[in-house]
């Protein structure tokens, strides 16, 4: 099936593109508005990408396994991210993560049954003054404790 | 010392823009219009800022590289890709004072000749990246950008990029190549950005803490910037500071700061009443420092390299007495391993090679030879590469290794 973005989100990448000097360079925007729309950039989104920017499908295949925010796949309503760079590690990240595993019952990468959250580890958010922490989608989430994530998992179902 | 980077983070809605009118906002911009491009670059020169993304640039002479009388017009492109760990300054200044940073991007547009300034924002920084895009509506609407700033003839547009989760995009010419629309690839230097940058055209990359101190130095004037800190660093920092302390967050300290000073008056000193056993100053790249070498070390670009290390970004990452040295290092070649773009070998495969016999090592599988292999490596990786993403693996490496080496001498052991 052929993919489109949304009338609204179209408008959006034409006034994006108009912003550079070269077309080009709205490659990212275009792939966070695929994204945004559909929560991952699929096969059909990359051709829709390539026609729009006038570029070769091997190039953005090639931008999407660079830039690791953009998924491939469809992922859990739920993105988890649990930061396990230096200064959340020495703050309790891997009590984080082997917390959120057990109680998810699932592995890093891993997808709950029942499709309400994904697991992933992931390098410093830029948030070290609040480690342990994690990202949920795009929002963050520092100082975690036990009792904060069950909370944090619970507002979010 | 007058707070020149966050008068304004405890300010209720300081965000917005009639909030940061009310405390003086956006003076320097009628300023500026009355002086000459070349007086504003002179003035920066004379303050004596340099730049703080990391390697610490006198910022008024890179501005001065920029050809004159060019074609082809100069571009202003914005370091708000924040990815060193340890490190979260920048995401303050945007989250807290969006308007602080617009301030500083007008005044150095103009004094380059730029009309076209693009903030290069990390992805996961989406918060950060709503405040300020509300921010440059505002500026906008009140003709703080555009086509006639001010009525005074001067126009820049200010684009927003958002990343898609690339350290090496951090790295000023993988920067550009990323906003043209490639994969983040860190190009060959010379030429320089400022010859021949983004598009091809003149480029001025700055980080975001260098652009918010602009305003300051030109509504007081250079004398009074340059009369904080030391001889040679002069102004002040934006220190972040996490792992084992008290209070970890942003704060601004005079450069030439002692280093335990800071820690133990800012950052409330180490936690759980334990001894202080390793300080990494300025970010995950630079070399780790032991408490001993802490002790007179002031934080200052000349201070910390006669200590071997470097103030870099201002991320300090403080580790006490239980810290496991071997694993805090994994971890960090996690990263770069992780981060290496591939396009150089000694990078690609020495970043691999590091992760690979260190992840043996904690897995209690280490061989005698391995730190010699480890320090031998960290050395063929150094000034061999396209960036210095393969330094920032190698110096905390060699550090690590030379001071601490009985824990990973044990480590081997088993
Ligand atoms: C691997 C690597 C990552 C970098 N990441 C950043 C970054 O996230 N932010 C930044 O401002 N500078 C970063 N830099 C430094 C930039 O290349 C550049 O020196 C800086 O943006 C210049 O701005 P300044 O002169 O205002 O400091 C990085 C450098 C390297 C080698
Ligand atoms: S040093 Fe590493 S990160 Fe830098 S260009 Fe070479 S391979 Fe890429
Ligand atoms: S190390 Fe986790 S946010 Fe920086």
């Amino acid at each position: 099936m052929a993919f489109n973005l949304s009338i609204e989100r179209e408008g959006e990448l034409k006034a994006v593109i108009a912003r550079y000097p070269v077309t080009r360079s709205a490659l990212l925007p275009a792939l966070w508005l695929v994204q945004d729309e559909t929560g991952f950039v699929s096969d059909e989104a990359v051709a829709y990408v390539a026609k729009t920017l006038d570029l070769p499908e091997a190039d953005v295949y090639g931008a999407l396994t660079f830039y690791t925010m953009f998924n491939r796949r469809k992922l859990g309503r739920h993105h988890i991210q649990v930061c396990t760079n230096i200064c959340c590690w020495l703050r309790g990240s891997e009590d984080v993560l082997k917390y959120l595993k057990a109680k998810l019952n699932i592995d890093v990468g891993g997808t709950t049954k029942d499709g309400a959250f994904t697991l992933s580890t992931v390098e410093c958010l830029g948030a070290c003054g609040g480690a342990p922490m994690m990202m949920v989608d795009l929002e963050y989430y520092e100082d975690l404790t036990p009792v904060k994530i069950d909370e944090i998992l619970k507002n979010l179902k | 010392m007058d707070q020149i980077l966050t008068h304004n983070f405890k300010v209720m809605n300081a965000a917005r823009l009639n909030a940061y009118l009310g405390r003086d906002g956006y003076r320097s911009i009628q300023k500026i219009f009355g002086m000459q491009p070349e007086a504003v670059i002179n003035e920066v020169k004379a303050s004596g800022l340099r730049g703080r993304g990391g390697a610490g640039f006198p910022t008024g002479t890179k501005w001065g590289f920029v050809p004159k009388n060019l074609p082809l017009q100069p571009v202003l492109c914005i370091n708000a890709d924040e990815s060193e760990p340890g490190t979260f300054k920048d995401r303050a200044i945007m989250e807290r004072d969006p308007h602080l940073l617009i301030e500083g991007i007008i005044i150095a547009a103009y004094a380059i000749g730029a009309h076209e300034a693009f903030i290069y924002i990390r992805g996961e920084y989406f918060r950060p990246y709503l405040i300020l895009q509300a921010a440059v509506a505002e500026a906008y609407e009140t003709g703080f950008l555009g086509n006639n700033i001010l009525n005074r003839g001067f126009k820049l547009d200010v684009t927003i990029h958002r990343g898609g989760g690339a350290y090496i995009c951090g790295e000023e010419t993988g920067l550009i190549t990323s906003i043209e629309g490639f994969r983040g690839y860190p190009r060959l230097k010379p030429p320089f950005p400022a010859v021949k940058g983004l598009y091809g055209r003149p480029t001025v990359v700055n980080n975001v803490e260098t652009l918010a101190a602009l305003p300051y130095i030109i509504n007081e004037g250079a004398a009074k910037y340059a009369s904080v800190g030391t001889e040679k660093s002069k102004g002040s920092k934006l220190m972040s500071v996490a792992g084992h302390v008290n209070k970890p967050g942003v704060y601004e300290i005079p450069l030439g700061m002692p280093l335990i000073t800071f820690l133990n008056e800012y950052a409330g000193g180490v936690w759980k009443n334990r001894k202080l056993k390793a300080v990494i100053p300025g970010g995950s790249s630079v070399p780790v420092m032991t408490a001993v070498e802490a002790r007179d070390t002031l934080l200052d670009y000349e201070s910390t390299a006669q200590h071997g290390t470097m103030l870099g970004s201002g991320g300090m990452i403080v580790m006490d007495e239980t810290a496991d040295m071997v694993m805090a290092l994994k971890v960090l070649s996690d990263f770069y391993h992780h981060e290496s773009c591939g396009q150089c070998t000694p990078c690609r495969e020495g970043t691999g090679w590091i992760n690979k016999i260190l992840k043996r090592i904690i897995d209690g599988q280490g061989q005698k030879d391995d730190l010699e292999m480890l320090l031998k490596i960290a050395d063929n990786m150094v000034g061999r590469t396209i960036c210095v993403l393969a330094d920032a693996l190698a110096m905390p490496v060699k550090s690590f290794i030379t001071k601490f080496r009985k824990e990973f001498e044990d480590r081997i052991k088993g």
